[in-house]
């Protein structure tokens, strides 16, 4: 009934959105929607050096994000700037670095609409294996370090004195969220990638009363925008991250009218 | 229990803190054995709380030595604020660093008086409430090591003195060693094995009989303060006459 490439579509979209889930819950909750955004925005400089040197993208984009999370750390060691500003530096200062390279890379064509907003479609099968062995090497690390990584989240100091290293969990997360984003940039595109994470954990956050639902939740929702997304793109030919992005809006602005009831309810 | 007594579970050697280039303590010791209520005094900023986070290894950076020999550690926190954007239930909060049976989560919130609050959501609590389940997540655990950072704060009254006589209990019942940090002389005076009185150094330090005495403390609280021995021990004299004749906060 679909045609080949509609099939790894779907199967590359709800890859992403089993891992977007739980790793865009705890972004929400450590108030790092800003720093994922950084991060993707270095992904047009991953992607260029990975053409440049002619390497894997994913892993290009891999590298350079992880960098860019390094040098944060430092600068906030180093400066007295505030954080977001530190983080609006890095973003663009990387991302102006990206389309600066893009320039001398006349000899390769290049579409940088695809590297902003994603090609679903244009997923083959070495993108799929990319994704899944990779996304569920993410959840793997995460449901192992989800102990220590949650009890951070909470309260830092609570967590340090007894015994759960935080540093160490926060140090992995970052790496998980870069990974992330290398993974899933092909599909959403790094202008993109950060509603994929918050908009589906924010949606879930209006429903839910504790973590784990919150989590299950922003799977369901990054589940069902995936489809209605993909299958809105295939019907009135629209482009697929974007038509996947209007997907959670809408499902988002569903879960405030419930929200709104629940509230209510409770008064 | 009978030797054990004497372990030590933390030990604080010469330890100073600075931030910015400013000496937030300045070469402060401590020990706390098993079994044993050692309590910081001192006024505001005077480093209680920084003394309490660096013998928990939150401050890294200082000068001096800690040593901790127990991993069995509950901390409750002076200051401990929940985001809306994560929901989280008293019930979740409860393991938060340690899996815990549902039997151990209802008797230590049944402790502090709170088990009726076991499904509600932690950023509903009022303020009294969130305090007593932070002792009960501390406790839950059956922790080595208790650091108490104001743990009372915002609780009424009557439930002062009880949540008091419980942490009193619980050191005796699981032989575990305390730091306890209060502003409550009345009761630091009277349940305290071991008595530290800060002012960014340490002042004075005793047991309780010893530093009411010291000039020391009497310049930083007060002569008033001096007194909150005898008025302590009068009232437990008379354990059941009303507490309205004394007002130590004046």
């Amino acid at each position: 009934m679909f045609d080949d490439f509609f099939t790894r579509a779907l199967i590359a979209g709800i890859g992403i959105s089993l891992v977007t889930g739980p790793l865009g819950c705890f972004v929400v909750w450590r108030r790092l929607s800003f720093f994922a955004g950084t991060l993707a925005h270095s992904a047009l400089l991953g992607v260029t050096m990975a053409l440049f040197f002619e390497i894997n993208i994913a892993f290009s984009v891999f590298v350079i994000s992880a960098v860019l999370a390094i040098l944060l750390l430092q600068l906030q060691k180093k400066t007295k700037l505030p954080n977001d500003a530190l983080l609006g530096l890095l973003a663009h200062a990387s991302l102006a670095v990206g389309l600066v390279v893009i320039g001398f890379l006349t000899s390769i064509r290049f579409d940088v609409m695809a590297l902003l907003f994603g090609d679903i479609l244009a997923v083959n099968q070495n993108d799929l294996l990319v994704i899944w062995i990779g996304g569920g090497l993410i959840l793997i690390i995460l449901k192992l370090i989800w102990k220590p990584l949650f009890a951070s989240t909470v309260n830092y100091e609570l967590s340090e004195a007894e015994g759960m290293k935080p540093d160490k969990f926060n140090a992995i997360f970052t790496i998980l969220t870069a990974a992330l984003i290398a993974i899933s940039i092909k599909i959403v595109g790094l202008l993109l990638i950060t509603g994929m994470l918050i908009i589906p954990a924010a949606t879930a956050r209006n429903v839910s009363n504790n973590p784990k639902q919150m989590v299950i939740f922003s799977v369901i929702f990054g589940l069902i925008s995936v489809l209605v997304g993909l299958f809105t793109s295939l019907k009135i030919n629209s482009a697929s991250g974007p038509s996947i992005i209007t997907a959670t809006l809408l499902l988002f602005i569903l879960s405030l009218i419930k929200f709104k009831k629940v509230s209510d309810l409770k008064k | 229990m009978e030797n054990k007594n004497n372990q030590i579970l933390l030990k604080v050697e010469n330890a100073s803190f600075y931030l910015n280039d400013k000496a937030l303590i300045k070469e402060v010791s401590l020990e706390i054995k098993q079994g044993e209520i050692v309590t910081l005094i001192g006024p505001n900023g005077s480093g209680k709380s920084t003394t309490a986070k660096i013998a928990l290894g939150i401050y890294k950076k200082i000068e001096g030595r800690v040593k901790r020999f127990t991993e069995r550690i509950g901390y409750v926190p002076q200051k401990v604020t929940v985001d809306w954007t994560l929901p989280i239930r008293v019930i979740d909060f409860m393991s938060l660093t340690e899996d815990l049976k549902n039997d151990q989560i209802n008797v230590a919130l049944n402790l502090t008086g709170v088990d009726h609050l076991k499904n509600k959501s932690l950023s509903n609590l009022s303020g009294g409430e969130f305090q007593r389940v932070l002792i009960a997540r501390a406790i839950a655990k059956k922790p080595e090591l208790l650091v108490l950072d104001e743990p009372v704060q915002g609780v009424d009254f009557k439930g002062e003195i009880a949540l008091y006589e419980l942490i009193k209990k619980i050191s005796e019942k699981l032989n575990c060693g305390i730091l306890l940090i209060s502003h409550d002389l009345h009761v630091v005076m009277s349940a305290t094995d071991f008595v530290i009185c800060l002012n960014g150094h340490v002042c004075c330090s005793g047991k309780p009989q010893t530093v009411v005495q010291d000039k020391k403390y009497k310049e930083l609280f007060g002569d008033r303060a001096s007194n909150i021995l005898s008025l302590y021990e009068h009232e437990h004299d008379h354990s059941h006459s009303a507490d309205g004749s004394i007002d130590p906060k004046k």
